[in-house]
This record gives C-alpha cells, structure tokens and sequence, in this order.
C-alpha cells in the first residue's frame, strides 16, 4: 500500500489554473521532497493530498484510503503552510491539546524535547519568536504521531541553528519508519534530506526522481556580465552556454557547463566586465528545464 | 479523557483567560443595566406593562449581554481562521460535531455567566422571584439562545477578524434595539409587527415570566425554531465551505 497516490490532480482557482494534472505516488518509509518556486501549485497539491481542497479532477489516495478517511484515523501530521498558533495558551498546553485529539500520540513531555520546545513549554504562544513559533507547529504536527507527516515549507522563518536542529529531528523521525512530504523551494534542502525529489513549476511535475539526479539537472551555475552592444545569438552558441538574456546593458548566460562557458566568453569578448557567476535559482533552472523565457514564467508564476 | 471533552476544557481556558474579553463581555451589559434601571428602580408598573423596571432591563440586559456572548463565539473563530488554525484542527480526527459542541457549550456558559452577574445585580434592586419562575425563565432565555448560538457559528466561518467586529456590534444594537432590550416595545405598530419575527424580542418577553403563567406561546416557538433551522443551515454550509487558505 503505497502513502500517497495522486493521479491526474488538477485545481483552478478561478481563471488561474494552480495544478494542472499532476502525479506524485508515495511509498511508505520514503522521505520526498515537493520543490517548485513560489507558486508552483506545491501548497495546493498539498491541500488536496490533505483533502483540504477538493480536487477539479484527478483521484487522491493517502494509506489505502481517503484523505479524510486517514485523517480519521490519525494518520496524518501536517504543518500547512500558512499559520500562526492560537493564543491564550502555553505551548505545552496546545501541544498536549493537540496530543488529546489523536487516538495514538507521542508523548507529550518527549515532543517538547524532541523539537526543543521544553525550556519555553510554560510560555503563552502569543509570546514567542518566529523561529520558536515555527517549532511549536512542528510539534503540533509531531505529537500525532503520524504515518504520514506533511510539512510545506517547514523552515521558512527558521534562523540557521533551528534549521538545522530541525532537519536533525526530521531524519531521526524518517529513521523510525514516517513516511515524510516536505516542500521547499531550497534545492540544498531537498538535496540534503529527501530520498528523491518532485519538481513542480507551474502547476506541473517537471521532473521525478533521486535528488542528485534532479540537482544536476537544475544545479546549473549563471554568468552575468556588462557587455554592451553583444550578439545574443553568437552568446547563445558559445561552448558551455545553454540559454542568453538581457538584462539592459548586461547579459545573463545560463550555463550547463559555467567554467568552459567563462573561458570561452572572456577569449570572444575581452571586454566583458562586472562579472558575476552564480548558483542559478530554481527559477532559472526551470528557464533551462521547461525552455521558457523568463518572461512567459515570470508571467506565469504571478 | 475523550478527545472531545479536552478540547473543550482548554476552549474554556483559553476564553476565561482572555481577560480583556472576559471582563468588557461581562461587564458591559452590568454598567448598562445600572445606568436604565437604577434611576427607574422604583417605577413598578414599566409603560402599564405590570412589569417592574428593575425586572424588565434586567432581562433585557441579560438578552443583550447573552446575545453577544453567543456572538462572541463566532469572533472567537474568525480569530482562529485568520491564523490558519482551523485548517490544523481540520486535519485532526476531531469530528465537525465534537467542534461545535465545543464551541456551542463554551457560548452558553459564558452566556450564563452572563445572567448569573445580571441576576445578581436585578436582586440588589428588588428584583424577586419564585426560585422556580428563576429557573423557568433561565431556561426559556437558554432555548431562545439556540438560533444565536447557530448564527455566532455562522459569521464565524463567513467573515474575517476585521470584519466581525463592526458586524456583531451592530447586529448585536439592531437585533436588542428591535428586540425591546433598551425600552418596550409597544404593543402595536411597525416596531411589534418586526419584533415578533425576531428571537431577541422572545428572548426579552421571557421577563414577563413576572406576570405569571408561560410568557412564550406557540408564535415564540414557531420563530425561535424556523430562525434556529435556517441559520444552522446557514452555519453548516458555512463550515463546509471554509476549507481554503485564509
């Protein structure tokens, strides 16, 4: 029995169509990461694993059964993307709250530890910080005790000491057998903690498979360069380079190969200056994957 | 403990200690009642109603503060919605009716609170009944809470935290003003014929409980259970609707 099993998922909010035909299938024990740009149609893909939104068209299956039939059951932990806590209660109250709504929970005292909530668990959420904030919902989502943990974009609002702690519990988690759906929009993220990766843009599965696969497809490198008057089509066929655009006075060559594409362009143009070569974003990695211009995703993402 | 039973137990914790809440909620229907009734506290014959005027503000005070206590259950969770935290509960296996029972439930105790401090404050101006006209009279006032407690529920799930505020305070004005809660309505003309479709003006009647018999006919009954169905319609399609982001 697989965790998750969507097939053809599709939802429009109005003219703008978020998910447009999408298949993600889960095993159990796996440990995946959903990666797209802001709006990518990843929080609504998870709204309807979740049974949140109801699916245009397209079937949901989550542990063998309906979403809301594992909800039932207590299945299923999730930490949604938007959301802050209710106030007016300790955060060991509204985890132990939390705790008393599931038919089989962690205990309580053990999660508070575990996501390093115990030295604050007397404290009313209203008083907390961002990142402590952020912590509290992972318990929430903990506490559970699921088979299935979802989290969208778990880390947003985490300085770089609770991301780590954070990712430290997540692996222990997926150790004893959860089965895990994140999504982020950090490749490194996807890259350091998933088993394997979906690549969502634009509403659609761009890509499937073992995260270092999909980290060579999009961990391609820039060059941005002022250069003024230049042939975007003699840019474009220089060895290494992959795609061309400008920028003004500057060009931005997305490379498959940056060292080769920076030799070749300093020989042809000696000129070139205010050189800068980068990670690319995923969102241009999806320039190279989808073959759009940046304009028609940029018009797209909106 | 069922999971329903601690979801409400911590539903009330967190209303008791939202002092701000706690203390205008209880305290604003007392200072009114003082400023109506205390100058006319010995007026015993209120418009040639038979009615005392201690007794009649003192149950119109208790439908206005009531009234916004049921109310206030719905601002509660248009609080809760903006932050995304009805989504949470949504995916937990709490049952849509273990929600509402924890949220009706809460409404009513703090509404009878409400008339517990009212009761109080009707006594100390010469406000007396038999104990079983009290209790008579407290639970008609409970049974014309129901459509309320429907309808707190149903702007709850409709409106935003911004929005609720203005939206209870004035239908909270209208349906008390309409309803007879600051002066009698009298017994004809285009103010009775609304009052008598609305379950604020039965909430208030309960005060004629003084004159003996059952001050609530059929008519009463008829409003308080079409209002309580069409609005926990209203409500239950609210609820079903309200899955999306925030």
């Amino acid at each position: 029995m697989s965790a998750i099993e969507a097939r053809a998922l599709r939802k429009s909010y109005g003219s703008i169509e978020a998910v447009r035909g999408v298949d993600i299938s889960i095993e159990q024990g796996e440990t995946v990461a959903l990666l797209g740009p802001n709006g990518a149609g990843k929080s609504t893909t998870i709204d309807m694993l979740l049974g949140l939104a109801e699916p245009d068209g397209g079937t949901v299956s989550v542990l063998g059964g309906s979403p809301s039939a594992a909800i039932d059951a207590g299945w299923i932990g999730a930490m949604l993307q938007t959301g802050a806590l209710i106030r007016d209660l300790s955060v060991g109250e509204l985890v132990a709250m939390v705790a008393s709504l599931y038919p089989d929970p962690l205990d309580v005292h053990e999660t508070l530890e575990l996501t390093g909530l115990a030295e604050v668990a007397a404290q009313r959420t209203q008083k907390l910080s961002g990142g402590q904030t952020q912590r509290v919902r992972f318990a929430v989502a903990l506490v559970s005790n699921p088979k299935l943990l979802v989290l969208d974009e778990p880390t947003v609002a985490m300085d770089v000491e609770g991301r780590h702690s954070f990712w430290a519990t997540m692996r222990e988690q997926a150790a004893r057998g959860r089965t895990i759906l994140f999504a982020t929009h950090y490749l490194e993220e996807a890259d350091a903690y998933a088993d394997r990766a979906v690549l969502m843009a634009h509403g659609l599965v761009v890509a499937d498979g073992p995260t270092t696969e999909i980290k060579a497809m999009v961990g391609s490198r820039t060059i941005r360069a002022t250069l003024p008057g230049a042939d975007l089509d003699a840019l474009g066929r220089l060895p290494g380079v992959s795609g061309v655009e400008r920028r003004g006075e500057a060009v931005v060559l997305a490379c498959a190969d940056s060292d080769r594409a920076i030799r070749e362009l300093l020989a042809a143009y000696p000129d070139a200056r205010d050189i800068e070569i980068a990670a690319a974003g995923l969102e241009e990695a999806f320039l190279q994957l989808t073959g759009d211009t940046g304009a028609q995703v940029e018009g797209m993402l909106l | 403990m069922s999971s329903a039973l601690s979801y409400t137990r911590y539903e009330l914790l967190r209303t008791v200690r939202n002092r701000r809440f706690f203390v205008l909620s209880l305290g604003f229907p007392l200072v009114l009642f003082f400023l109506i009734a205390g100058p006319q506290r010995n007026v015993h014959d209120l418009d040639h109603s038979g009615i005392s005027a201690p007794m009649y503000f003192m149950v119109g005070m208790v439908a206005f503060g009531t009234m916004s206590s049921m109310l206030s259950c719905g601002a509660r969770i248009a609080t809760e919605r903006a932050v995304g935290w009805n989504r949470q509960l949504r995916i937990s296996p709490l049952s849509t009716r273990s929600y509402f029972r924890a949220k009706v439930l809460t409404a009513y105790l703090m509404a009878l609170l409400t008339m517990v401090v009212l009761y109080a404050s009707g006594a100390s101006l010469g406000v007396s009944m038999s104990a079983r006209d009290w209790l008579e009279m407290t639970l008609l006032i409970l049974a014309c809470l129901v459509p309320f407690a429907a309808l707190g529920i149903a702007i709850g799930h409709m409106l935003t935290p911004e929005s609720v505020g203005p939206a209870m305070g004035g239908g909270v004005a209208l349906l008390a003003f309409l309803g007879g809660t600051w002066f009698p309505i009298p017994s004809h003309g285009f103010l009775y014929d609304i009052g008598q479709l609305l379950p604020s003006y039965w909430l208030v009647q309960a005060s004629h409980i003084a004159l003996g018999g059952h001050p609530l006919g059929a008519k009463a009954w008829v409003v308080i259970v079409a209002w309580t169905v069409v609005l926990a319609a209203v409500a239950r399609r609210a609820y079903r609707r309200d899955t999306g982001r925030v």
